[in-house]
């Protein structure tokens, strides 16, 4: 089948659905990929590129859209664009249907198959087809860069002969993948940075990217629970949100970098960030609100502006990070259409088997046949397992630690004490009844077997087949017996002893060579 | 030249202390390159102590004896496949069991002539000339044992028994452990009719016997002790089977080092004594460590088959999909981290060098590989992580089962390599599964796993595997070189 990417009409729009390198992919799933000239102009991939990865450049988008069973897209159609499509074309795009209605039916009335990409279920298959995760890590990033473009200082501390510079403090409200991805690039240029989010159990990742996850002392009940949103954050009940806002008006004075990412699924953002929060900080700080398209997590922010407000605090409103980082987003979300093209095109074949009974492309299509597919109904498998309920949360006082401790400190004593007192007992049983002589040996062999215990498990796992070959040689050591005995008179000792001292000898040799061999071939990379 | 008793002593201290640093160095893969030597010089330092220690005659037998054995043991150090480790280590452990029945029964044969001559000194005044050229004419040993007396020669009776009694269990079970890791006696477990019940009888007539020897029965008891006992180790290996074996030879291992020590009691040697129980509790821990990492008991190893189940095990639903080399390479050229878990159908097929040249080619294009290794994969501990490093696969990718077992979730692309139950799925989470329990490499959190595997049998238990069966696993027939021979080309 023939697919295409027409060159993004929105303004400012730089991505591209297909990159030279993601053609190779989908001509390898027996596709024919088609672009139109300069699609990929601003995202860095010149129509001699595509030419050289054998795509066919079509002049004009009339012509695209005429040649090609299946459009690829970045942004929404617009009406004209879905006007041109035909009954037997597949679109695939983002495509928001829960906001774009009346969008949706014109593409219905012409007969088209719709996929959504930011439709694609959030389980683990689909992840290599998450565009939406994509485009939310390239933002994340995209705001950190941009923020230090904007923000007067270092971001991490400096002492300078010039004299010292303090780190930059930042503070990324909302976990989810953007939330991540500032984390880790603001972490990684040497911020000192705190993160906010409302599910509980993204602390784990907060402080796995090297962040400080902001606590909130509340009930557990009344924390929401991500797992029944498909991975999103729930909305939050007004108790708590007083709180949160009450929590950030006590950092806002002390933050120099603001990342917002909080949205709620299919709602306007949440305002976490308000007018006299603004005012508190200090001047010269950057606010970034990446919830701006859905009207902003801060009070101020206005979609597509940079503002400075009286106090001088930037407040930067773009909506298009992943378009202003063109070359790197259109190469993922290429990825992600060729990955979902992957998933249509089972057979690598070029051809496309739309199958409805699979709960990813099921869930991406909005519109087949004439008809509105969307919203899709539940998949069959969940997104995010269940949230277990969480046994812990209560951290012990002082008290109960140490009382604890304590219990556990006398437990480990009385075993101690009681092994020491059988053990001491044995031996004094032992040495009431044997001779000094052999007592003496006795406490060698005791000795000798404790620092035995001591010194093996000390021992690397992936050395133990040396271990036994060198045990092995040292346990040659029973040739010294045969030696004390081979002076003998008697012919039969001195035969066995020969034998003894000839097959220890073998052990002695053999296990140490064998065991230097072995050793010799671990190598380091 | 001759040492005095006094110089001998401090060597032996000397010994022991390398012996130790020996065996602490190979707490890591560099100083263990070192700790190597430190056991080399303490046991020529030990041996040279003795030879020219007092009381040493036939000195040329000796240099006649070590020289044969010292080339025999050369010749098959640098013969042996590192595949044939297990065997390797099987059949040294029975020389020193095998060395330590000899030795004892050498010590009684010598405590009967000593007592003769006592016997024949008491009739004699004390500095008669007959008695300073008998004495004059004793072995190092044999001074001892004239010195001994009532009490001293009862202890030394009891040492004398349990220094042939485990040498002689020693010397048959390596010889059956051998025979088993070698492929020249069946890997499945074989009893006799009575099974364990003949062992037990057979302990106690060997008591029964150890019991008149005491009161004086002479040496043809200790000989019928040697036999029942080789006995009891050949009957008791042959039980056990061949995916057991790490056990085994651990266990074997530490017999031979009590072997050793309950002769260095016999001969009064301190440095025995140390390095006996230095190796027992090696063997004694490893046999632990491979328990613990079957979630089994030692016992119920030894004794053979696996614990009783409590109720059906859970219905394993799908089926096995198959995949060729093409779907497998395309899967690695995509991949970004890669985990081989290789268990010891990797070894039989001697697949190591070619997943070294895997490895190889996909580090070259910048990809994460690590390996996962159970403690129990293989036949001997640690026996995996020694073919890898013979196949040239750096040791600081080869990772323990804890250090990794978190890391597969993150992971695109896990392959196993001719290992099944420490992969099982089943041991988490099917109580009523025999290995129930156990801990496993959980491969099947890995985006994808490929399994390299023979046929669709079941593994050394017997249990079906559900991992097979798993969304996510392919299964990769074949034998493990010739699959991962035709894979290697197709990587890009």
């Amino acid at each position: 089948m023939k697919i295409g990417a027409p060159k993004e009409v929105h303004e400012g729009e730089a991505r591209v659905a297909i990159t030279p390198e993601s053609a190779g992919h989908l001509q390898k799933l027996g596709h024919e990929v088609l672009v139109e000239t300069g699609a990929g102009g601003k995202a860095g991939f010149t129509d001699d590129a595509y030419r050289a990865a054998a795509v066919e450049i079509v002049s004009d988008a009339d012509a695209l859209f005429a040649a090609a069973d299946i459009v690829a897209k970045v942004r929404p159609p617009t009406e004209g664009e879905a006007e041109r499509l035909r009954s037997d074309q597949t679109l695939i795009s983002f495509f928001y249907p829960s906001s774009n209605k009346a969008l949706m039916e014109t593409v219905k009335s012409r007969g088209a198959t719709a996929i959504a990409m930011d439709m694609v279920p959030r389980i683990s298959r689909a992840q290599k087809m998450d565009a939406l995760s994509s485009m939310a890590n390239i933002a994340g990033y995209r705001a950190v860069i941009e923020a230090g473009n904007n923000f007067g200082r270092f971001f991490t501390g400096q002492v300078t002969a010039a004299g010292k510079v303090p780190p930059a403090k930042v503070l990324v409200i909302g976990a989810g993948v953007a939330g991540l991805a500032a984390i880790g690039t603001s972490t990684s240029l040497g911020a000192i940075t705190y993160a906010f989010d409302v599910r509980p159990e993204v602390a784990e990742q907060i402080e796995s990217m090297g962040a400080e996850f902001v606590f909130l002392e509340f009930e557990d009940s009344e924390l929401p629970d991500g797992a029944e949103t498909g991975g999103y954050a729930p909305p939050s009940s007004p108790e708590f949100q007083a709180k949160q806002l009450e929590k950030f008006r006590e950092l806002a004075p002390d933050i120099d970098i603001v990342i917002c990412t909080a949205l709620i699924p299919n709602q306007k953002a949440p305002v976490l960030w308000t007018r006299d929060m603004v005012e508190a900080m200090k001047p010269g700080s950057v606010i970034i609100d990446l919830a701006a398209e859905r009207g902003g997590n801060c009070e101020l922010t206005k979609p597509d502006k940079r503002i400075v407000s009286d106090n001088n605090v930037t407040i930067i409103g773009y909506t298009d990070f992943p378009s202003r980082m063109a070359a790197q987003s259109s190469t993922l979300y290429g990825n992600n259409i060729r990955h979902m093209m992957a998933d249509l095109t089972p057979a690598k074949d070029g051809q496309v088997k739309h199958d409805m009974e699979d709960d990813v492309i099921r869930g991406a299509t909005i519109t087949r046949g004439g008809e509105i597919t969307w919203p899709p109904p539940k998949p069959k498998v969940a997104a995010i397992a269940a949230q277990k309920p969480r046994p812990k949360a209560k951290e012990p006082t002082p008290e109960e630690r140490r009382a604890s401790e304590l219990a556990a400190f006398r437990a480990q004593t009385k075993s101690h004490v009681g092994l020491m007192a059988a053990g001491g007992i044995l031996l004094l049983l032992v040495g009431s009844y044997a001779p000094e002589s052999f007592m003496q040996h006795f406490i060698v062999f005791a000795l000798a077997c404790f620092v035995g215990f001591q010194v093996i498990w000390g021992v690397s796992h992936a050395l133990h087949t040396p271990l036994m070959a060198v045990t092995n040689a040292i346990s040659g050591i029973i040739i010294l017996g045969a030696l004390l005995q081979i002076g003998s008179g008697n012919w039969l000792v001195v035969v066995l002893s020969f034998v003894s001292v000839l097959i220890a000898s073998i052990n002695i040799v053999g296990g140490f060579l064998v065991t230097r061999r072995m050793l010799a071939m671990f190598q380091k990379s | 030249m001759m040492f005095t008793a006094g110089i001998t002593s401090a060597a032996y201290i000397a010994a022991a202390i390398l012996f130790i640093l020996s065996l602490g160095g190979l707490s890591n893969q560099e100083s263990a390159k070192r700790a190597i030597w430190y056991g080399i010089v303490g046991m020529g330092i030990a041996v040279l102590a003795t030879v020219f220690g007092p009381g040493v005659h036939n000195v040329l037998l000796i240099l006649i004896a070590i020289a044969a054995g010292g080339f025999a043991g050369y010749y098959v150090a640098g013969r042996v496949q590192m595949t044939e480790m297990p065997q390797l280590v099987a059949a040294l452990h029975s020389f020193v069991g095998l060395a330590a029945v000899f030795i004892g029964l050498n010590a009684e044969i010598m405590l009967q002539s000593v007592l003769v001559m006592r016997e024949a000194h008491a009739l004699l005044p004390a500095g008669d000339p007959i008695v300073l050229d008998d004495l004059a004419s004793l072995t190092g040993f044999g001074q001892r044992l004239y010195l001994k007396d009532a009490v001293e020669i009862a202890i030394l009776r009891v040492e004398v028994f349990l220094g042939i009694f485990i040498g002689a269990v020693t010397f048959t079970g390596s010889v059956v452990a051998f025979g088993k890791l070698a492929g020249k006696v069946d890997g499945k477990p074989t009893q006799l009719p009575g099974g364990h019940m003949l062992n037990a009888a057979a302990l106690a007539v060997a008591i029964i016997l150890g019991l008149l020897y005491f009161n004086g029965a002479g040496i043809w008891t200790m000989v019928l002790v040697a036999l029942i006992a080789g006995f009891i180790g050949w009957h008791l290996i042959m039980g056990i089977g061949g995916a057991d074996m790490p056990v085994v030879v651990s266990m074997l291992n530490s017999y031979s080092g009590w072997a050793a020590a309950a002769i260095g009691f016999t001969l009064g040697n301190d440095l025995l004594i140390v390095t006996g129980a230095l190796v027992g509790s090696s063997g004694a821990i490893l046999s632990y460590i491979m328990c613990k990492a079957m979630n089994r008991k030692f016992v119920n190893v030894i004794l053979g088959g696996f614990g009783g189940t409590s109720g059906p095990a859970m219905d394993v639903e799908g089926e096995q999909v198959a995949i060729d080399a093409d779907g497998v390479a395309n899967a690695l050229n995509e991949a970004d981290s890669v985990i081989i878990v290789p268990g010891y159908g990797m070894a039989v097929a001697q697949a190591q060098q070619a997943v070294s040249e895997l490895v190889r080619k996909l580090r070259a294009r910048g990809k994460v590989v690590r390996f996962a290794i159970h403690p129990v994969a293989g036949r001997l501990p640690g026996h995996m992580n020694v073919l890898l490093a013979e196949a040239k696969v750096p040791y600081d990718i080869v990772l323990e089962m804890d250090e990794i077992n978190e890391d597969f979730s993150t992971t695109d692309v896990a392959i196993v390599i001719g290992s099944n139950d420490i992969v099982n799925p089943a041991a988490q989470d099917d109580p009523n599964s025999p290995i129930a329990g156990m801990p496993v490499l959980e491969v099947w959190h890995a985006k994808q796993v490929f399994v390299s595997k023979r046929g669709q049998g079941t593994g050394y238990s017997g249990i079906e595997n559900p991992l097979f069966f798993k969304e996510n696993t392919r299964m990769f027939y074949g034998d493990a070189k010739a699959s991962l021979e035709t894979l290697i080309p197709k990587i890009e």
